[in-house]
Parts: structure tokens; C-alpha cells; sequence
């Protein structure tokens, strides 16, 4: 049987180049493996390039040299990795037209299936993210965290293997913003998905991930690889230990020489 | 700053009551001759006498208009539809409709009334091309304007392209086209009684434009007043239901019908 450490990594970039067609280089030789169950943060000032490195690993955008690898378990099906990789944007970005119910069954409905099965799912992911109650209600009858609520519910729904997140907290306010980390931390405790999680909060990096990818601003390359061995699982507490005092200032300065060294 | 609901109707119409009123005094006390220009009070006299012939001519007139909206709607949204799909298509059509839309309906009337034989397609023909190009144009912008990361996100998930067209852009441009469909409410309006004009009178139906040429011609100013009374509440009316619709079909849809309700 094989284990953990036999698996290859769920995604791999080698030597990734991004230019756009106005001439700008977003990403310059970008080296990253994302092993199976990480937390991994990309973390880097604006503009780095950490989103477009976000959406080559969706499959979003096309890189424009190096190798790119995802392998995800479980077979390959007729869509490809369909359903197995989540996004969630800095935007909730939500169909206005739709309940919060029919847009977390989205993807589902996309992959043909609207039964029954569908629908508990759905209604169980809008549960989870603790919006229990506004399956019915409408986006713009939502705060904007609540809004953000229903995008990671959506991500959720198919349960995938990868769950990829674009500064998905960057809009909303400090306390709407601690209580949606706590959030995404008990998800990850329970279902163990892969996740990258983009931001340049070194606060929220450090409190999040297993392990920390510091961007070098533009054209972006990976400057420092940090591993954060807080004590699993975290909660309040960990932001008033000493340890976690520690981390922010390790990778702050891991942040300040890649963006003095850039 | 927000009005009594009943302020909103009462002071309008104090205001108008007291315009007529004016009109009214103005008139008598100057002895303009009712050709020149009736009185309310002779207005509304017609309106009483004419008002049953003058309501069947409106019938035929209202039954041009809505058929040729809801050609255009049906139409405009089937072109809207096919330019979104192809945008080769798009780009060698879309001048054509310009032209279509630019072209003086006036100037192509006689010649379309020459073409169809039959009247009532005629008028059709003519107010159906003054009014389909506000459902074509806006429709098209709102088949376009569907959310980039809802697009990526589309994609992700694998979708076909005729979910992104039937779950995202459809959905995205029906607010759109229903902006569109109020303009064209009223320009099909326009576009009947124009084509009127220039037709005559088709037979033994006879539209309500063809009653105001004709009143004109016969010096009943306060008939041909009464008409357009008739033709100017018909259009105010058409656009009140339009908007009705639109409203309560994109209660939850749409950023302004939304706001519009928490008014």
C-alpha cells in the first residue's frame, strides 16, 4: 500500500515562466512542489504574481515556459480534474440571480447532476461554513462575509483533493477576517484537503499554513521556502504564543530581504 | 430624501390639474378659435362623444405595436443570441443593423407598404424596425458582460458552452434586455403610427394616426387632440407594464432592481 511520503506532489512547477502579450514578465523561474495535505501560503507584496501562479495551477491561465504537474488521486475522468480542485476568488463572486443554495450546487450542476444527492450536499457545505438557515436568501441580501461564506461552501461542495484560494479575505474586515481563518482551519482539520492560499497578510500566513512560499515582488520567483511547526490544532491561543511571536518575525524578515533583494 | 408614497401621485397631479386649469383660463380669456387650439373642457368633450370609435381605431393601432415588439423581443434576442456565439458573425451583422436602425423609417415606409401587400404586415415590418435594435444592441452588451472570475470558474468546473451560455450569460443579460425592451416599448408605438401615417388607412381598419391626419384635415383640432391624448396615454402605459414585468421577474436579479426595492 503505498503512503503518504510515495505519492508525488500534488502540484509541481519547474523553472514556470509567465509573460503576458503587453511584454510584462509575472513570473520568473518559479520552483514549488505542494505535497499532500500541506497548508502552503504564498505570501508576497502586491502584484508578484501570486494570483497568476494561483490560476496556472487551476489550470486558468497557460504558463509561458517551465513544467507544470498536478496529480491528483482517483481516475481521470471525461472532464479531467473537474470537481477535484476548488477556487475561491478575492470576490465572492456569486450568481446575484441565485439562491446561496443554487450557487454552492453549481458545480454539480455543471457535472449534470441536480438529484437529491446533489442538494443534501450542497445544503451540508452551506452548514458547514455555519450559514445554516440562509440556504434561500439571496447574495445581495448578505454581508460581505457571509457572501465569502458561500464561495468557500462552493469550493467545498465536491469535496476536493486541492482547494486553491486567492486573497479570499483581503476585502473584509479584521473580524469578519479572524472568524473566516478559524473557519477555513476546522475545514482543513476535518476533510485534509491540499491548500494554497494566496495573501500578503504574514499574520494570517503564519496563524494558516503548514508551511510558508515567500514571493519576491515583480517578476515573481519563490524567495524563501519556511515551514511553520505551530502546534496543531491552532485557535486563538496560538496568536498570543510566544512561538507564533517568533514565526511572524522569521517570516517577515524573509519577506523584507525578498522584496530588498528583488 | 424619501416622499410620502401618496405625495408622489398627489403632487404630480395638482400640478397638472392646475396647467389645465391654466390652459383653460388662458384660452377663453384670449378667444383663441378651438382650431387653433381646443380647451381641455373640448378635449374631454370629444374624448366622450369620439371616444368608442376613437378606442377601436386605437385597438388596431395597440394590436400593430405589440405584435411588433414581441417581434422584436423574440427576434432581437435570437440575433443578440447568435452574435454572442459567433463573433465573426457579430462583427459582419452588427453595421447592418446600425444602418437598419439609422435609416429614417419615414424615408423606407413607402416602399415597404409597396413591398407587403398586406397592411397590417406592412405596418408590422416598419414598427418592428424601429424597435428591435434596443433589444439587439443591449442584449448583446449584456451576453458580453458576463463576470470574468464566474467565467473561470465555469471553466474549472468543466463546463460545456452552452451551460456558460444558458447558466451565466443568459442570466447575466436578462436585465439587459429587459432595458432594451422598454425602450423598444415605445418606439414600436412610434414606429405603428408613423407607418400609419405614411400608409393611409389600410382598408376598413383604421389605426389612430390615420384618425389625427384625418381630424387634422377636417379642422376637428379638439378630435385630433383627444387622439393624441389616446396615443400618448397608451404609450406611458406600455412602459409602465414593461417596467412592471421587469421588475418583478429581477426582484432578486439585479443590483438596481434590488435597490430599487428597498427604496
Amino acid at each position: 500500500m503505498p503512503t503518504r511520503q510515495d505519492l508525488p506532489p500534488v502540484v509541481e512547477l519547474r523553472g514556470v515562466e509567465k509573460r503576458f502579450a503587453s511584454g510584462l514578465t509575472a513570473l520568473a523561474g518559479v520552483d514549488l512542489a505542494v505535497e499532500r495535505g500541506e497548508f502552503l501560503s504564498l505570501l508576497g507584496p502586491s502584484g508578484c504574481g501570486k494570483s497568476t501562479l494561483l490560476r496556472i495551477v487551476a489550470g486558468l491561465t497557460p504558463l509561458s515556459a517551465g513544467h507544470f504537474r498536478l496529480s491528483l488521486g482517483g481516475q481521470n475522468g471525461r472532464r479531467g480534474t473537474a470537481g477535484r480542485v476548488g477556487f475561491v476568488f478575492q470576490d465572492p463572486t456569486l450568481m446575484p440571480w441565485s439562491t446561496v443554495a443554487n450557487n454552492v450546487l453549481l458545480p454539480f450542476r455543471i457535472a449534470g447532476r441536480s438529484g437529491e444527492a446533489a442538494r443534501e450536499l450542497a445544503l451540508a457545505a452551506v452548514r458547514a461554513v455555519g450559514l445554516a438557515g440562509f440556504e434561500d436568501a439571496y447574495p445581495h441580501q448578505l454581508s460581505g462575509g457571509m457572501r465569502m461564506r458561500v464561495s468557500i461552501a462552493r469550493a467545498l461542495v465536491t469535496d476536493p483533493e486541492l482547494l486553491l484560494l486567492d486573497e479570499p479575505f483581503a476585502a473584509l474586515d479584521e473580524i469578519t477576517r479572524l472568524a473566516l481563518n478559524d473557519d477555513l482551519l476546522r475545514l482543513w482539520e476535518e476533510r485534509r484537503p491540499t491548500i494554497v492560499f494566496v495573501t500578503h497578510s504574514v499574520f494570517e500566513s503564519v496563524y494558516l499554513s503548514t508551511r510558508i512560499a515567500v514571493m519576491t515582488a515583480r517578476p515573481g520567483r519563490i524567495a524563501a521556502d519556511l515551514a511553520v511547526d505551530l502546534a496543531q490544532p491552532r485557535g486563538p491561543a496560538t496568536r498570543s504564543s510566544r512561538e507564533y511571536a517568533a514565526t511572524c518575525e522569521r517570516v517577515s524578515a524573509a519577506l523584507g530581504a525578498a522584496m530588498a533583494g528583488a | 430624501m424619501s416622499a410620502q408614497p401618496w405625495l408622489r401621485i398627489v403632487a404630480p397631479a395638482a400640478v397638472g390639474i392646475f396647467l389645465l386649469a391654466l390652459w383653460e383660463a388662458a384660452i377663453r380669456l384670449a378667444g383663441v378659435p378651438q382650431y387653433i387650439l381646443p380647451t381641455p373642457s373640448a378635449i374631454a368633450a370629444s374624448l366622450w362623444t369620439d371616444g368608442p370609435s376613437l378606442l377601436g381605431s386605437l385597438l388596431v393601432t395597440l394590436r400593430i405595436t405589440l405584435a411588433a415588439l414581441a417581434a422584436a423581443a423574440l427576434l432581437g434576442g435570437m440575433i443578440a443570441l447568435v452574435f454572442s456565439l459567433s463573433r465573426v458573425i457579430e462583427i459582419s451583422l452588427f453595421p447592418y443593423a446600425v444602418i437598419l436602425q439609422v435609416t429614417p423609417i419615414v424615408a423606407i415606409a413607402p416602399l415597404i407598404i409597396i413591398w407587403i401587400h398586406v397592411p397590417f404586415l406592412a405596418l408590422l415590418v416598419c414598427a418592428w424596425i424601429v424597435a428591435f435594435f434596443p433589444i439587439v444592441s443591449n442584449t448583446t452588451v449584456g451576453l458580453n458582460s458576463a463576470d470574468r472570475n464566474l467565467l473561470a470558474l465555469f471553466r474549472l468546473y468543466g463546463a460545456t458552452s452552452w451551460q456558460v451560455l444558458w447558466l451565466l450569460r443568459v442570466p447575466t443579460a436578462l436585465p439587459y434586455f429587459f432595458a432594451g425592451l422598454r425602450i423598444s416599448g415605445g418606439l414600436a408605438l412610434i414606429g405603428a403610427v408613423v407607418a400609419e401615417f405614411v400608409a393611409g388607412t389600410g382598408g376598413a381598419e383604421t389605426g389612430l394616426a390615420y384618425r389625427i391626419l384625418e381630424a387634422g384635415y377636417r379642422l376637428a383640432i379638439p378630435r385630433l387632440f383627444a387622439a393624441l391624448f389616446l396615443l400618448s396615454v397608451t404609450g406611458i402605459a406600455i412602459y409602465l407594464v414593461l417596467d412592471f414585468i421587469s421588475r418583478r421577474l429581477l426582484r432578486n436579479w439585479h443590483e438596481s432592481a434590488a435597490a430599487m426595492e428597498e427604496e
